[in-house]
């Protein structure tokens, strides 16, 4: 017991615990737009490794950093275009699409690393988004290590929750994307395009996913693995859920999730790692997301049109 | 644009538009290849020579097809009934993971293979009830939960053989102790590789297909997947249908990984199922759902993922090109199949 509150006092570990969030913020808040205007995005998952390839590469060939963000958000709405355009006005299955495009990224992902890369054996480095020095800030003791020494894309991170939030609840854009989601013959009614509403939300949420992936390779890890969104994508569905839909409760989420993340990670070093098979720490995020999901089920607020496809034909 | 129903469509639309799908994806094909500055047509000459151009490349290919049969047997059955359990690749290692606890010298001949293997599928089906339970009593999506489930399995099987099932003389590769004789599926013909594991996927496509359009399981599994509203005020107990579907995908799903371990790698290692579950999901679409047709388009899956192999040593293109082709493949079919219903009309 001890030796987790060592751990939950020392500021190193809530910075990891921020840095861990940031790419599930992203990827996340993504997610999350898509199902409020009524489209469920599986492939968030192989978005990510796109993201996080494109954004890597393109700062390989000599991009400055945020031309990989830029280049990786580009080539995450590409990937939104062709889910939505086959999900929203052709209105195909949401949960076949989403797996076909998620598959179809992350390969996409691994034929053009093995075309650019075709010798190497251990994937070549990039140099990633430094820690911001803010003034006085970063130099508060405890404080400043623990929350104000984090890269610049963390900090558009929670930006990007902030303008998310804003966006859907104080504008009437927002408004639009939200009754998309609930009742989209009324936005039809009001003279709005449903198919551009929610063709839209899917392009702009899977830039953000792409963006969350491209966290990894340019601010987490500076190099690019095939294996490296491992699951993250899936968890971000699992906290859109858990979020109960609403920006400021997902990234609660995500930062909750976060922590034991990053929990678990510095337990594994302890008495109690020794005790314990790795193999459970590891999966320990996994179980918590489906924990999470069982807790939500009897409460969320599910958008009324999710995976509910509209076609003006039909009345 | 909208969409429109078509009443009566022609022969020609149901036929000509799937394929067309497939003509599109070798047209992507040609794409990749001149992408990766290879002659297209010799490309695809060497993934169709190395998928069928020899009787040891047949085997194989044939080989690759049996867990992708019992795969995209669980998915078709499952995705029938609206069920979506994207979880074959954990139901798979479910099944593998019995193989080796019974197959080991817990059972000797004649019981070990039958007793497995039926012990193998109650495995699979126990790892898809969890997440079908929590669906049918607290409406949590099943999505998100099997898929969340594949990682959990491979890390407890990592788990596995770092620790009790681990073979202490593997010198230290993380892998289980080779099964008994008795204990491994025999050969169809002597000499070949092939092994019974591909008979059995075959015998049990054919009773799946009966389950389907014989009994009333089969009836009650298409009338909850086409509306489950009308299938519940017609009195049908949905949720004890969906449950049962469950027990019947996630057992066929095990049997992909039983037969991977008694029929062709005689252990259990992590690296067991190179996706077969995800894949299985491309070969159910492709074959429509049909659990014949499944059949058909594991072994035309498999041969992709074989030539290509072949290929990419050969001409140097990535042997990602299959897994490109094949989600290519499988969204220009969706839509293919879409348009045969339903027209698109302006306005």
């Amino acid at each position: 017991m001890s030796e987790i509150i060592d751990i939950l006092i020392s500021a190193s570990f809530w910075a990891a615990v921020i840095r861990i969030a940031s790419p599930l913020i992203f990827a996340t808040m993504g997610e999350l737009i898509c199902e409020r205007a009524g489209v469920l995005n599986l492939g968030i998952e192989g978005i990510m490794v796109i993201g996080a390839f494109t954004g890597w590469m393109a700062v390989y060939q000599g991009m400055p950093l945020w031309g990989g963000v830029a280049v990786a958000m580009g080539a995450g709405m590409l990937f939104g275009l062709l889910h939505s355009t086959l999900t929203v006005p052709f209105g195909l299955s949401q949960h076949v699409v989403g797996l076909g495009v998620t598959l179809f990224a992350t390969a996409s992902a691994s034929f053009a690393y093995r075309l650019m890369l075709p010798e190497v054996t251990s994937p070549p480095k990039i140099e990633p988004f430094q820690p911001l020095d803010l003034p006085v800030l970063s130099d508060l003791p405890w404080l400043g290590e623990a929350i104000f020494q984090q890269t610049a894309l963390t900090w558009a991170a929670f930006a990007v929750t902030g303008i998310v939030a804003f966006t859907l609840y104080r504008t009437p854009l927002g408004l639009a994307v939200r009754a998309a989601g609930e009742n989209p013959a009324a936005v039809e009614a009001q003279g709005l395009s449903v198919t551009a509403l929610r063709m839209g939300a899917v392009m702009v949420g899977s830039g953000l996913m792409a963006v969350g992936g491209a966290f990894l390779t340019l601010s987490a890890f500076s190099s690019f693995f095939f294996e490296m969104v491992n699951g993250r994508g899936w968890i971000c569905v699992a906290l859109v859920v858990f979020g109960a839909w609403r920006p400021g409760k997902a990234v609660l989420g995500a930062i909750l999730f976060a922590g034991f993340d990053a929990l678990q990670i510095r337990l594994q070093q302890t008495d109690l790692g020794a005790l314990l098979p790795y193999q459970l720490f590891l999966a320990l995020p996994f179980i918590l997301s489906i924990l999470a999901l069982i807790l939500m089920s009897r409460r969320a607020e599910v958008p009324a049109a999710l995976m509910v496809p509209y076609n003006k034909g039909e009345r | 644009m909208r969409l429109e129903p078509i009443a009566n469509p022609s022969t020609l639309r149901q036929l000509g538009l799937p394929a067309l799908a497939l003509a599109a994806t070798m047209a992507v094909a040609t794409l990749l290849a001149l992408i990766a500055g290879a002659d297209p047509f010799a490309t695809l000459g060497q993934i169709a020579s190395g998928a069928l151009g020899s009787r040891l490349a047949v085997l194989e290919t044939l080989n690759r097809a049996t867990p992708l049969i019992f795969t995209g047997l669980a998915v078709a059955v499952a995705f029938r009934a609206k069920l979506w359990n994207i979880g074959a690749e954990a139901q798979l290692y479910g099944g593998a993971i019995v193989a080796v606890l019974l197959g080991t010298g817990a059972l000797g001949s004649p019981l070990v293979l039958p007793v497995s293997a039926l012990a193998a599928m109650a495995a699979g089906a126990l790892v898809l009830l969890g997440p079908v339970l929590l669906k049918t009593r607290l409406g949590v999506d099943e999505v998100v939960t099997t898929l969340l489930i594949n990682f959990i399995m491979l890390l407890f099987v990592s788990y596995l053989l770092e620790g009790p099932m681990k073979d202490p003389m593997g010198m230290g590769w993380p892998k289980s102790s080779a099964l008994i004789p008795e204990a491994r599926l025999p050969r169809i013909i002597d000499g070949l590789r092939l092994h019974w594991g591909f008979g059995l996927a075959i015998i049990v496509a054919v009773l799946v297909w009966v389950i389907q359009t014989r009994t009333t399981l089969g009836f009650e599994i298409r009338a909850v997947g086409q509306n489950p509203e009308a299938a519940r005020f017609a009195g049908m107990p949905v949720n004890a249908v969906l449950v049962k579907t469950a027990l019947l995908s996630g057992g066929l799903a095990a049997l992909a990984g039983w037969s991977e371990v008694a029929g062709l790698k005689g252990h259990l290692s992590s690296d067991l199922s190179p996706g077969f579950g995800y894949t299985g999901i491309i070969v159910a679409m492709l074959a429509l759902l049909h659990p014949l047709g499944v059949v058909v388009s594991a072994i035309f899956v498999a041969g992709i993922f074989v030539g290509s192999d072949a290929m990419s040593r050969a001409a140097g293109v990535p042997t990602y090109i299959a897994d490109m082709l094949l989600a290519t493949a499988l969204l220009f079919m969706v839509l293919a199949i879409l348009l045969t219903k339903v027209r698109v009309v302006r306005g």
